[in-house]
């Protein structure tokens, strides 16, 4: 169960489909309540665009990782092996790149060497299509949604594993911040095609929707506006995991 | 009060598992001298990444022989665990060689990398008061020699080794830095760990 902050300019922020996003409060106050919680992780993912953003972002994990004991995952803005180091040195566990990969694959390569890929997560924004030569699959859409590609999901996620990518997070545009449950047949295809750890993201609104997204092949669920809003909390949905037969980390 | 440092060879978060050895009672340091390194009460070895990056910064900060000469408790973490044994099949990486085997890509497993919580099967000083449960992100194990040296099992499909003990030199692939209380608790089993060598010597 991984809880998600986006984060702005040093404040957690979420919206909807990517855009009218709203204040969600202090980014190492809400990890905190999430590690008592029992989150098994973390993801703080820097969805400003401006540069001195990562600076700020860097501080926040910087200031989690001495109080928060869980691991942290953090992305946003990664352009290189030595951004990569960066984060791992403010604490982070593992980091997530998303556009600087597409532009460039040889990135994964690098930062897999150099780290090892367990640490390595290629994040993913994925967009049901209907027209063109993707019609009826998904399109990797990337600058926070702003640009398609044109590059298919799945021939995606293979090639990034190949390149030294140790986990994916799978996040639906389509689905992102709507509650209206993960989407399953992405879930699906991106797990039957790669054997890395999927993590499945956007559309989370009731703990059947985690049930639903672990039998579809994901290995873990992220949220966002579900538990900043106090409308479940943690435990609650690691509840319904366990009710369902998963196993799931009793809360710390 | 026991000095506990953290050997900084340029790669991995030190972060965590320093403010998690200071909750513990431990005044800790972090540092790359090897000259403190030898003074320590109790050092820790931590590793993320590649074997070969982390023996790299071993070797290049000049602190191979001290680590391997070391009297006082030694606990290595994942990566820092799996160079204490000879050698490692990731990128055929040579270790330092104070516990005898070899590490290994885990096989037969549902996924790699191994990312997630699992149990580790064990009654050593370490995992005293613990839940047992702890966080794992790798794709090796080690595989020691000598079975003796083994004092932690975990089941992901696959069984494989998840810590050992070899005389003064402690290992474990999961990270107590990452694995809430039950790491914590680990932590300060292995503070107390030093405060008694360092009682008794």
């Amino acid at each position: 169960m991984i809880p998600c902050l986006d984060v702005i300019g040093g404040r957690v922020v979420k919206g909807v489909n990517f855009i009218d996003l709203r204040d969600e409060g202090d980014p190492v106050e809400l990890a905190s309540r999430y590690a008592a919680e029992g989150a098994d992780e973390i993801t703080f993912l820097d969805i400003g665009a401006a540069p001195e953003d990562r600076g700020t972002l860097l501080e926040v994990v910087r200031r989690t990782a001495s109080q928060v004991f869980v691991p942290l995952t953090v992305g946003g803005g990664i352009r290189s092996s030595d951004d990569m180091k960066a984060a791992l040195r403010a604490g982070a566990d593992k980091v997530t790149v998303n556009t600087a990969a597409v532009r460039d694959p040889s990135l994964l390569a690098a930062c897999g060497r150099r780290f090892g890929r367990q640490c390595v997560v290629l994040a993913i924004d994925a967009r049901r299509v209907s027209t063109g030569p993707l019609d009826g699959g998904w399109e990797v859409v990337v600058m926070g949604g702003r640009e398609r590609t044109g590059i298919d999901v799945v021939e995606w996620a293979r090639h990034g594993v190949d390149l030294g990518a140790g986990e994916i997070l799978l996040t639906s545009m389509d689905r992102d911040g709507t509650q209206a449950g993960y989407d399953l047949d992405l879930i699906s295809l991106v797990t039957e095609s790669v054997e890395v750890p999927v993590i499945a993201s956007g559309g989370a609104g009731s703990p059947a929707d985690f049930v639903a997204a672990i039998s579809a092949g994901a290995e873990a669920v992220l949220a966002a506006s579900l538990f900043h809003r106090e409308q479940m909390t943690i435990a609650d949905a690691k509840t319904a995991l366990a009710a369902a037969g998963f196993p799931v980390r009793s809360a710390a | 009060m026991t000095t506990v440092v953290v050997v900084d060879h340029g790669a991995g978060n030190l972060v965590s598992i320093s403010q998690g050895l200071a909750a513990s009672g431990a005044r800790v340091e972090i540092s790359s001298d090897p000259a403190t390194i030898a003074t320590a009460g109790g050092v820790v070895l931590p590793g993320v990444g590649a074997t070969a990056t982390v023996m790299g910064g071993i070797i290049d900060s000049g602190l191979e022989e001290t680590l391997q000469s070391l009297q006082v408790p030694v606990l290595g973490i994942c990566v820092g665990m799996q160079v204490l044994f000879d050698r490692s099949e990731e990128d055929g990486a040579r270790g330092l060689g104070v516990i005898p085997g070899v590490v290994r890509r885990l096989e037969g497993t549902p996924r790699l990398p191994h990312i997630g919580w699992n149990d580790v099967d064990g009654s050593h000083p370490l995992l005293i008061g613990t839940d047992h449960t702890f966080y794992f992100v790798h794709s090796y194990a080690p595989f020691p020699d000598d079975p003796d040296v083994i004092v932690g099992f975990t089941d992901y499909e696959d069984v494989f080794v998840s810590a050992v003990a070899s005389g003064n030199y402690y290992g474990v692939q999961f990270h107590p830095e990452r694995s809430g209380s039950a790491g914590l608790r680990l932590l300060a089993n292995f503070v107390s760990l030093c405060a008694e060598v360092s009682i008794a010597t």
